[in-house]
């Protein structure tokens, strides 16, 4: 169990310190080309020298915010929608076609067209970012309402409760797992979405400063802002994961208790 | 802070309703439960008309302990949950001359599995009914379900977590759940089934001690012929599929009832004669 645990923390540490030095040892010893792959030294320099100009701090705040309310609002349309359609199988039966159609096809694909509409700014990342998060939130939604013990329905309407009192009491605790799980599939593809929208066209944000510094031919620039997005993507999924654990406190202590579990 | 000792001891808002007792011997003649040729039918996927319960006629008194015993499948629970309102059948079934139709808030049902909720705690977990039927005067209920837990030996673990307590633990705060709002009719559906042998006598003891305190009318389903005859007042054996009553028989055992009473010899004789109906029935099918 203990050497379990140096494993968990240690391990991935030693692999990193590993791979890295490889990488930098490599780069030197077969004079690879800063342009086509430079070393993390120069990587790191790239990323203290964004810093030190304040270009990363005014390109992140904005890919942070387009994430954010991207997210947020991707997230409550994703339960709104997915509530009526879990509950009524009159909703999911209109619905049903247009919502695996607008599933299956790639969200990006929009992008273009909400440039058009809403223009190159902010607001046509958010909606991006809001497209590409609501699904994994509302298929967990409608699978979560849904898959509910039969004996807690009946233990509700036993004691007289009507639809209103199963949903507040049963349905939805019994959900937030499944609501949870959808909700960190969708921070990773907030941030997936905020990023090739401004690809595709923006006046700001990292996405956008990383095909600038692309057509430079900047790549520790580039780097630097890929080593960026994984260390926002990494936090933005820890907080998700540490509101799943205290939120949904009782799976939480289910799943410990299986792990621990010989 | 005053302590509750007898958690039957007056509820707040629930007014003991007309013709029921209020504590003490039941009237003779009062009917709670009367169930009159109820069939149960249910219609499988292939439209075919599957019977579960056929022709029953039972009349259960008030605050009478009734035990109904049989092979699984017989459609004992079947009963329970028309009682409930849960399930539609033919025939007619009421509860103190009114016919059930829909569920009532005067019910406690005990399930087989405890079925609490993982999300609330113990103490809310017994409050739930209150919640649901959104009584009023939260903190005298709350007193009362405090009380309730002490009577089940659980007093020390209102603020735990269902997923902290073992199986029997967990079935005893079923049973506080069930008594918190002060229902009339007590339905349970094999609560103690899933229970190692030992813990399933102990709870059978703690109900009938709990039971004693405050009589009131039980139907208790079960395939336990030794649990059946320790718990009842009467035992009601159904038959295997459809399910129909085969025999009625009192108990006459003197109470409170302890281990001494099972290696009785009245307690061997009732049981043979429950076990006797159970089989010969077997040979029919």
């Amino acid at each position: 169990m203990k050497g379990e645990r140096w494993l968990q923390y240690g391990g991935p540490i030693a692999l990193f310190v590993v791979l890295i030095s490889a990488w930098e040892i490599a780069v030197h010893v077969f004079k690879v080309p800063q342009m086509i792959l430079p070393a993390p030294g120069e990587v790191v320099s790239a990323l203290v020298d964004g810093f030190r100009r304040g270009i990363f701090q005014k390109h992140l705040l904005v890919t942070g915010q387009e994430v954010v309310v991207g997210y947020v609002l991707g997230v409550t349309l994703g339960i709104a929608l997915g509530a009526p359609i879990a509950l009524s199988r009159t909703v999911e039966l209109v619905l049903y076609p247009y919502l695996l159609a607008l599933q299956t096809m790639p969200k990006i694909a929009l992008a273009p067209l909400m440039m058009i509409w809403v223009g190159f700014g902010i607001e046509s990342k958010i909606i991006i970012t809001m497209i590409v998060a609501i699904f994994p939130v509302l298929v967990n939604v409608v699978v979560g309402l849904r898959a509910v013990d039969p004996d807690r329905i009946a233990l509700v309407r036993s004691l007289k409760g009507g639809t209103w009192a199963e949903f507040r009491w049963v349905r939805l605790p019994s959900a937030a797992p499944f609501i949870f799980a959808g909700m960190k599939t969708a921070v990773v593809l907030s941030l997936l979405g905020a990023i090739a929208a401004e690809f595709v066209s923006a006046e700001a944000g990292l996405g956008y400063l990383m095909s600038q510094l692309m057509f430079k031919l900047d790549t520790p620039g580039v780097f630097a802002i890929l080593a960026l997005l994984a260390a926002i993507g990494v936090s933005l999924y820890m907080v998700a994961d540490w509101a799943h654990r205290k939120i949904v406190f009782w799976d939480a202590a289910a799943s410990e208790r299986w792990s621990s579990g010989k | 802070m005053n302590r509750v000792t007898d958690p039957a001891a007056a509820p707040p808002g629930a007014e003991p309703s007309a013709g029921a007792p209020t504590g003490g011997a039941p009237p003779a003649a009062a009917t709670a439960i009367d169930l009159q040729q109820l069939t149960v039918a249910y219609r499988t996927r292939t439209q075919e008309r599957f019977i579960a319960v056929s022709d029953v006629s039972l009349q259960v008194r008030e605050g009478e302990f009734c035990v109904i015993v049989g092979p699984s499948g017989c459609g004992k629970s079947t009963l329970l949950k028309v009682l409930a309102g849960l399930v539609r059948a033919e025939g007619r079934a009421s509860i103190r001359g009114e016919t059930v139709g829909s569920p009532r808030d005067d019910i406690g049902f005990v399930f087989q599995s405890a079925t609490l909720l993982p999300w609330l705690s113990v103490l809310d977990n017994v409050m739930l009914p209150l919640k649901v039927q959104r009584r009023g005067d939260r903190d005298r209920w709350r007193e009362r379900a405090v009380a309730l837990l002490e009577v089940v030996g659980l007093r020390d673990f209102a603020t735990s977590y269902p997923y902290e307590l073992s199986g029997g633990m967990q079935q005893r705060v079923g049973m506080a759940r069930a008594l918190i709002h002060e229902p009339s009719l007590l339905l349970m559906d094999e609560p103690f089934g899933a229970l190692d042998a030992l813990t399933r006598e102990q709870m059978n003891a703690e109900l009938q001690r709990i039971w004693l305190m405050r009589p009131k009318t039980v139907l208790f389903v079960t395939h336990s012929i030794s649990e059946a005859v320790f718990l009842a007042d009467r035992v009601v054996v159904m038959s295997a599929r459809p399910g129909r009553i085969v025999a009625d028989i009192p108990v006459d055992l003197a109470r409170p009832r302890d281990v001494a009473t099972i290696d009785g010899a009245r307690f061997g004789e009732i049981s043979k004669q429950v076990r006797g109906h159970l089989y010969a029935q077997e040979k029919h099918a």
